[in-house]
């Protein structure tokens, strides 16, 4: 099981945690009000899955297939409760805007989704790139969407952001358009779910064409 | 001979269509529009024209991007009428990308995006206004005191076109709260009643709409007509708008005797807003209310006491919108326990017993075919 690409393209496009497997849509909905938050969390959750990933991995003989699960999310939960304080430690900002969501990826089911498909039955190297990937392919869903929101709902793009994750990411921080209104339901939970449905629908439509015109067969996917 | 010519149930009506439909409720809501219009003057028509425009050209685009028949869906009147209903729940001046961002979210949102006319869960006008005054409360609040087209206040066509695209600073005397706004916020200072509305509110002028209030609400006798026609028409029927008026006159009238002081007297509550409105032309879409008669009383009622308890206790001075949305989402639920009777059925799904007269000899149940079928 050599075949990293393949992981990386399941990560990042074919499985994405959220616009294929549909999960982890609670802290998605709950954060993504820009896109700073939305980097952030994403990538706090990569750290938490690429090391529960290899942690897993290698105590996977170890573990009584009986008890695995109860194994794995003591795991979990230890790796977050470090992720948890070390961003209390040293990004405290951010912090302080994701609060309760970074303690909560103990319940993130994409964590031990990926703990119980893959890193309980692959080698170490292999789920360590398979963490990496499902996590970056989750910062991704969670930027764009986070994005979305953000350009719509208040015409900003990153904005805080190098209060939030470090001056280093001060040339993020964009303004579109100055003394807009503000569209107020972007940044309400419904303006996650209209982005999310939205973004979905783009997905299918760019991977009917790109099925279409790859393969040359006739395609039928018509709701009706 | 065409006399054989195959054709399925059912065999006799009038030859309704969606079309049909569409300019019948069109037709009744064209005076209470007009006369809008008259009392706003050239932003409104902006407006109007805009929010329809809009409608149309999503409502295009979608059944573009689906593949299916553009024309005849267009044509068929539906998100015309959605865009009309939202402009007329609209404040008569506000800005054309209220009305734009509207009657889109209406139609891509509030419609296709559940499968087209027909399918959708919420009515799409009253989605649309929900959206926007959650989104924009600054725009969706700005109510004009009324400046009839021949009275000389009213702006020209220039600067109407200038307050269409938003170059309008909102002036005391051109402005005005509704009364349902303005009660609201002295009842919030412990004034009385009596001493709010002499002044504010009269009830004559409030019937013939010469009062600030959306587009299409204000002349409440107008709205009443078409529906009454609408009804004659039997394009609607009476237990939505019946139930919904009567639950509103019902608690209006009881709370009003308990405390006229603080409880407006249930025809404020009938004469102002929108509820006329919502009654006749909003809460009797067809697609998004309960089948069974019985089922529309209940939505009806339910609609009557939430515009009443928003307007009472609510944060918002006017909760039509709300109100119908919350009960559209109810309505899976009243077409599940509240079912039409089957014809030749009980309430219960039995047979109906036959009348003793009318019975023969149980012919068919002895061929072996069952009489229910």
């Amino acid at each position: 099981m050599n075949d990293y690409r393949g992981i990386f393209a399941d990560g990042l496009w074919n499985n994405n945690v959220v616009f294929t497997q549909m999960l982890a849509l609670c802290p998605l909905m709950a954060v993504t009000t820009t896109a700073t938050n939305g980097l952030g969390m994403g990538l706090a959750t990569t750290g938490v899955l690429l090391t529960s990933n290899i942690v897993i991995a290698i105590l996977r003989d170890f573990v009584a297939q009986e008890v695995r699960i109860p194994v794995f999310v003591l795991l979990i939960a230890s790796l977050v409760t470090l992720a948890d304080m070390a961003i209390n430690a040293w990004l405290h900002e951010l912090y302080k805007v994701l609060g309760l969501f970074i303690p909560l990826i103990v319940v993130n089911c994409s964590v031990l989704g990926r703990a119980e498909s893959f890193a309980s039955k692959q080698p170490v190297l292999a789920s360590a790139a398979d963490g990496l990937a499902m996590g970056l392919g989750y910062t991704l869903a969670l930027t764009v969407i986070g994005g979305c929101r953000e350009i719509v709902g208040s015409a900003t793009l990153f904005a805080h952001a190098s209060l939030l994750l470090g001056d280093g990411f001060a040339f993020l921080e964009t303004t579109l358009i100055k003394d807009y209104h503000g569209f107020l339901l972007m940044l309400l939970p419904p303006g996650g779910f209209l982005v999310l449905g939205f973004l979905l629908a783009g997905k299918r439509v760019i991977e009917r064409v790109t099925e279409t015109s790859g393969v040359k067969e006739e395609f039928h996917c018509s709701v009706q | 001979m065409n006399l054989n010519r195959l054709a399925g149930a059912p065999h006799a009506h009038d030859r309704d269509s969606v079309p049909r439909l569409m300019s019948a409720v069109l037709l009744a809501i064209l005076p209470a529009t007009l006369y809008g219009l008259f009392l706003f003057g050239w932003p409104a028509f902006n407006l109007l024209a805009i929010t329809v425009l809009v409608g149309l050209a999503c409502e295009a685009g979608c059944l573009w991007l689906a593949g299916r028949p553009v024309r005849t869906g267009v044509k068929d009147g539906s998100a015309l009428l959605t865009g009309m209903l939202l402009a007329l729940s609209l404040p008569p001046w506000a800005p054309w990308w209220i009305g734009a961002i509207g009657a889109a979210f209406a139609v891509v949102v509030g419609k296709q995006v559940f499968g087209g006319t027909g399918q959708n869960i919420f009515n799409p006008a009253m989605l649309a206004r929900v959206m926007l005054l959650v989104s924009f409360p600054v725009e969706m609040t700005t109510w004009l005191t009324p400046h009839p087209w021949w009275s000389g206040t009213s702006p020209g066509w220039l600067e109407g076109w200038l307050i269409t695209l938003g170059h309008f600073s909102a002036t005391d005397g051109v402005t005005g709260a509704t009364i349902l706004g303005y009660a609201r916020t002295e009842l919030g200072m412990n004034h009385s009643l009596s001493q709010i509305l002499p002044g504010h509110y009269q009830a004559g002028a409030a019937a013939l709409g010469w009062t600030g209030g959306s587009l299409g609400e204000t002349a409440e006798w107008l709205v009443l007509l078409g529906g009454l026609w609408l009804l004659r028409r039997r394009v609607i029927t009476w237990p939505i708008p019946a139930g919904m008026l009567g639950a509103v006159l019902v608690l209006a009238g009881a709370f009003h005797l308990l405390d006229p002081q603080r409880f407006a007297d249930p025809g404020l509550h009938l004469l102002s807003g929108s509820l006329m409105l919502g009654a006749f032309f909003i809460a009797t879409d067809p697609v998004t209310s309960p089948v069974a008669p019985l089922g529309q009383i209940v939505f009806g009622i339910g609609c009557g006491v939430l515009v009443y308890a928003i307007r009472t206790w609510g944060g918002y001075p006017e909760g039509v919108a709300f109100a119908v949305v919350l009960m559209n989402a109810a309505t899976p639920l009243i077409d599940h326990y509240i079912r039409p009777r089957a014809y030749g059925r009980t309430w219960r799904g039995q047979p109906r017993p036959v009348p003793a007269r009318a019975k023969q000899p149980p012919l068919v149940q002895r061929s072996g075919v069952d009489a229910r079928d």
